[in-house]
């Protein structure tokens, strides 16, 4: 207990240093406008790579229509803050429970089924979604939502993604997340242990679409421009890329996926115009030598943290054992 | 009633072209379990191959559908022998993703300027703008043409699959890929010939799609190819006969929705009515009950 309380003390105290420091760096403007950018989109990005590992590698169900889930947290959050006057927070907060739920409404019935269904109908759910925003006059259609004031600034964002990651690791290791990592690896096996595996699905379901509403909220007061097409399939796949990239089933991994697949693209900016040029088309040569040479991601499912790193290159594994298949 | 037959009319044709797109889906689906999400690009690629054979080598329909088959077969071939085969023993999930960058990579390469560039093509008139009056209804050649394509295409690949010994190979490996195996049977050489087939059919849509509505572009592949899987689900993953009852009820739903309804909410109908199957009917219309063994 001791042990613990003074391991969670010096890993607050890490993160408040980063902080003071991040802070310290932009005020002097050490770090410039266009950095601070990036370091925005990737808090975002973050949160949103989570929240799709917490469905995708620790329940074990191939979600296709995350950005839905954003684009609900994004417009009811705008809506609140814009057209009711209420502050960022709590209106941010009811994003997130608009997103869960629309979580609750769409996997309510799916997750009964098995096999790919969950994949299909959220890749539907997320066209659904699109069109209907589309059509809705009051949040601007087609042209989009505009006039939603700045408040998503780096103190915000640093503060969420921190209690995002907090959260996640809270939940996977209570005993809803073991339950989810149980039905992930065998759901028939998992039933006749006696865990009720819809319920583990849709409680982990519900929680990532939340929290995916969440990250939606940052980024409609981050932008203060939504449009119905930005939250289209394409953005589905782009959260998916960071969550495969960094390892299913690996927290530390989708930061480490998010932080790269946002960086690299940037990066490849910066290399003169035959690469400027070509970004995207190196972006997915790359993903696909990935896929081949590296198949489990980055971190596979081990995680990075303090004490792997204290006892040198040897990673403890939470699953015992690489995962073989999911969904 | 006069409206309601020539939406009929221009239902089944556009229909009859997603139908050939989905056949695609199901059929790769049915060998290796794997949601090819780059075919709806291969299709986009097939109207430009169809548009190079038009506009660049002068050629006439016939042959620039076929000009557009093979093109398409040999990159479904080379996409499936580069990307796909390395992964074939890995989880469903990295196939999925390594299938969403081979389309991303298809649509920024068809997006450079050696080959499309991005905007937006027009394609050449290569069929006569002829229209038949059957009573009120307007029936135009064209329609006729891609339909009777359509079905023509459509029975080739019947017979392919029921009367040929590689027909015949690739329903065992889709039954059993263990065991076809066993038997003697080339799996590799089946699941390339699979992609090859689907991607032909999918090239051939993309130009029917190029004639019925001339406008290219290298993003016109995402949403067809979207609702063209929808169309594989519905009619039941798998089933070739489901991909086109589920393509022709996709396009039907679609311009029904837009004559009556509302033209910007089609989409939304027809990814509703994808939800409303698998809840009320999970394995599609033509679908096979499974059961899991534990």
């Amino acid at each position: 207990m001791q042990k613990n309380m003074k391991k969670g003390i010096i890993k607050i105290v890490i993160v408040v240093l980063v902080f003071i420091l991040a802070k310290f760096l932009i005020r002097e403007g050490i770090i410039g406008a266009y950095t601070e950018r990036i370091i925005i989109t990737v808090g975002i990005n973050i949160i949103l790579a989570l929240s799709l590992n917490l469905i995708i590698g620790y329940t074990g169900q191939l979600a296709l229509g995350h950005a839905a889930f954003m684009a609900v947290g994004a417009y009811v959050s705008a809506i609140f803050t814009t057209k009711l006057n209420l502050p960022f927070v709590p209106a941010i907060i009811l994003g997130a429970v608009a997103g869960g739920a629309a979580g609750f409404l769409i996997g309510w019935p799916i997750l009964r089924l098995k096999g790919d269904y969950l994949a299909i109908c959220t890749l539907g759910f997320g066209e659904i979604v699109k069109v209907l925003i589309q059509n809705i006059e009051y949040v601007g259609a087609a042209r989009g939502f505009s006039g939603i004031k700045l408040f998503t600034t780096f103190g915000w964002i640093f503060l969420f993604t921190v209690l995002a990651y907090i959260l996640i690791k809270r939940v996977v290791n209570s005993v809803y997340g073991r339950d989810m990592r149980a039905v992930s690896q065998d759901e028939i096996a998992a039933e006749a242990m006696g865990v009720n595996a819809f319920r583990a699905k849709l409680l982990g379901f519900i929680i990532g679409c939340a929290m995916a509403a969440f990250a939606g909220g940052l980024y409609a007061h981050y932008l203060m421009f939504i449009d119905p097409v930005s939250f289209d399939f394409n953005k589905s796949t782009e959260i998916l890329t960071f969550v495969v990239l960094g390892g299913i089933g690996s927290t530390s991994g989708s930061v480490a996926g998010a932080v790269i697949l946002t960086v690299l693209p940037e990066a490849l900016r910066g290399f003169g115009d035959f690469i400027k040029t070509y970004r995207m088309l190196i972006y997915s040569i790359m993903i696909v030598i990935l896929m081949i040479f590296r198949p489990q991601g980055i971190m596979g499912n081990r995680e990075l943290s303090l004490q792997n790193l204290m006892k040198k290159g040897n990673t403890f594994n939470i699953k015992g054992g690489e995962k073989d298949g999911i969904a | 009633m006069v409206t309601f037959f020539q939406q009929l009319v221009n239902g089944i044709s556009l229909g009859s072209v997603y139908a050939l797109i989905a056949i695609g889906y199901t059929m790769v689906y049915g060998i290796i379990k794997m949601v090819n999400f780059a075919h709806g690009e291969i299709f986009m690629v097939g109207s430009f191959l169809g548009l190079f054979a038009v506009s660049v080598l002068h050629f006439t329909f016939f042959p620039a559908l076929l000009f557009s088959m093979i093109g398409t077969g040999l990159i479904g071939a080379l996409i499936e022998k580069v990307a796909y085969k390395p992964l074939r023993n890995s989880p469903p999930i990295t196939l999925f993703i390594t299938a969403i960058a081979i389309s991303m990579l298809l649509k920024n390469l068809v997006k450079t300027n050696f080959l499309a560039g991005p905007n937006p093509h027009s394609f050449p008139e290569v069929l006569s703008v002829d229209v038949f009056h059957i009573g009120p209804v307007q029936v135009s050649y064209i329609q006729i043409i891609v339909l009777l394509t359509a079905v023509i295409l459509g029975a080739l690949l019947q017979y392919f699959v029921k009367k040929t010994k590689t027909g015949y190979a690739m329903r065992v490996v889709a039954y059993d890929k263990d065991a076809a195996a066993l038997m003697g049977i080339n799996v590799n050489r089946t699941i390339t010939i699979t992609f090859i087939i689907g991607s032909a059919l999918a090239g051939a849509a993309g130009v029917l799609v190029g004639i019925m509505y001339p406008r290219l572009e290298p993003t016109m592949g995402t949403l067809p190819g979207l609702k063209c899987f929808v169309a594989a689900v519905l009619g039941g993953i798998g089933e070739i006969p489901g991909a086109i009852i589920g393509g022709i009820v996709i396009g039907f739903t679609e311009t029904m929705t837009k004559a009556y309804i509302s033209s910007s909410l089609a989409d939304a109908f027809t990814f509703s009515l994808l939800i409303i199957t698998l809840l009320v009917k999970p394995t599609g219309l033509l679908g096979k009950k499974t059961f899991e063994k534990v």
